[in-house]
């Protein structure tokens, strides 16, 4: 139906935007009626997103007439952002900002290193930007829940790890046990989109390679590919990421700094 | 030579700690001295909590220190100064697993496996003899502050720190605990400082007693002198 109304390809992309974020509105205003107040947060973040990804895609538009070599800025302005978005989950621990950008940094960065130096993902900026950008946004979703998580676990916690440390146990020794929650429930999408790959859900990208006339097989082990790219770089910032967090969880006098409702 | 039975092994030294810009606790000056049970005692929010865990500093001071057998304890390791200050808390925070475990988690920090003779002989002293293998899960509450109890004990302090250990449980278990900590004071010469809101068990228990108020210590002596009926 918007196909008829906008013969503009910009115009038609913005209306079906509007579309889908009066969609998600309306789901909103519906959790409101139960008193799940999410209006401002939603709000927010739909124009953001819109906003950026618009900006995103105008400024692939530039860098695909510039060299290649452009694509490395682009994807580690990312990750600092990413980092800088998912350290809000870690509200109340000192250096979260930090301990997020480094363990998306590593666990992304050397995975898209990896594979784009085995030849898996292509060097043009079309292929570098947004399959680099898929395994960067995920691993920011699972650098933040890890971080949440961890951060629940030791608040609801605190009676149990000071009463290890009054035994004279080391920090980290205390809190191990959430960290390894933490590190397991941060994985679970992740684990999950693996397992349920093709069977209740085609991906994006595969989706666009079929559209773009590639072999349905090949599109399909391609996203593989991607699915398990995107477990190995989640697996690597949640781990970095819980180890480097559960030192600033604590004073240098070893006493637990982060407390608080969880 | 020894040191003399009267002699300080734990100096609080004008030690103040403010949080969200109130003195919780506010410059005070204690000493506790070698095998005796001392009782800090005040009402609720009066500072005295906030004040045992600056003893072994689960809470860093804004100012002042602690001096533990003549040593500022600013100079000792976290984990050996906890070894040697031991604490029991009003909820025990038993670990999963089983009571032996349990006693065994503070030696275990160090590299050190508590033998099963150890375990049993820890366990008869608080009144649990047989306890070893049992899940911590099916203890009631007395039972399980006596666990608490032989845990800290288990890393074989020269100060126990007891925070309201017994206003968890109900009347025949917390006369338990009490005649138990009384027991382990004059059995192993332990020293003790007891923190209690209850001022009828510091005169039971305490050789000494400091009375706490907003923050402030306002008055030490023997029970006779400072709990007025």
């Amino acid at each position: 139906m918007l196909k008829s109304l906008f013969h503009s390809q910009i115009a038609l992309g913005f209306a079906q935007a509007a579309l889908a974020s009066l969609l998600a509105l309306a789901v909103i205003l519906l959790a409101r009626r139960r008193n799940i107040h999410l209006e401002s947060d939603t709000a927010v973040a739909l124009l953001r997103g819109i906003v950026q990804i618009v900006a995103v895609g105008s400024i692939l538009m530039l860098l695909l007439k510039g060299p290649r070599w452009t694509s490395v800025f682009l994807l580690t302005g990312m990750i600092i952002a990413a980092g800088s978005i998912s350290a809000r989950r870690a509200k109340n621990i000192p250096g979260a900002q930090k301990v997020s950008t480094y363990s998306i940094a590593a666990g992304a960065g050397l995975v898209t290193a990896i594979m784009t130096w085995a030849g898996v993902i292509d060097t043009a900026i079309t292929t570098l930007i947004p399959v680099g950008s898929m395994i960067i946004a995920n691993a920011m979703n699972t650098n933040g829940l890890a971080l949440n998580r961890f951060r629940s676990e030791v608040l609801s916690h605190a009676g149990e790890i000071e009463t290890a440390l009054a035994l004279g146990a080391a920090p980290p020794e205390t809190v191990a046990r959430y960290a390894e929650s933490s590190i397991h429930a941060s994985l679970i999408p992740a684990i999950d989109n693996l397992r349920s790959l093709g069977i209740v859900w085609i991906p994006g990208l595969m989706t666009g390679m079929l559209l773009s006339g590639a072999s349905p097989v090949y599109a399909a082990i391609y996203q593989f590919v991607v699915i398990a790219m995107i477990l190995a770089s989640s697996g690597l910032t949640s781990l970095l990421s819980t180890m480097m967090i559960r030192n600033h969880a604590f004073s240098p006098a070893e006493q637990l700094v982060l407390k608080g409702d969880a | 030579m020894s040191a003399p039975p009267d002699a300080v092994i734990l100096r609080a030294e004008h030690l103040s700690r403010i949080a969200d810009n109130v003195a919780i606790v506010n410059d005070v000056s204690l000493d506790v001295r070698r095998a005796e049970l001392m009782g800090i005692v005040g009402p609720s929010g009066s500072g005295k909590s906030s004040f045992l865990r600056l003893l072994n500093r689960l809470d860093e001071p804004t100012s002042g220190t602690v001096f533990l057998a003549g040593q500022d304890y600013c100079q000792l390791p976290p984990r050996e100064l906890r070894r040697r200050v031991g604490m029991v808390t009003q909820r025990p925070f038993l670990f999963p697993g089983n009571v032996a475990s349990n006693l065994r988690f503070g030696p275990l920090q160090r590299g050190e496996t508590l033998p099963d003779s150890e375990v049993s002989v820890l366990l008869e002293r608080v009144g649990l003899p047989g306890f070893a293998p049992r899940d911590v899960v099916n203890l009631s509450g007395g039972e399980q502050q006596r666990v608490s109890l032989a845990r800290a004990l288990a890393n074989r302090p020269e100060v126990l720190l007891l925070d309201e250990p017994t206003s968890a449980l109900d009347e025949a278990a917390k006369s338990g605990i009490e005649e138990l900590i009384c027991k382990l004071a004059r059995e192993t010469s332990l020293t003790c400082v007891l923190v209690t809101h209850d001022r009828d068990q510091a005169r039971r228990m305490c050789q000494r007693v400091a009375i706490m108020e907003k923050g402030r210590l306002i008055q030490t002596g023997t029970p006779a002198e400072v709990l007025h009926a």
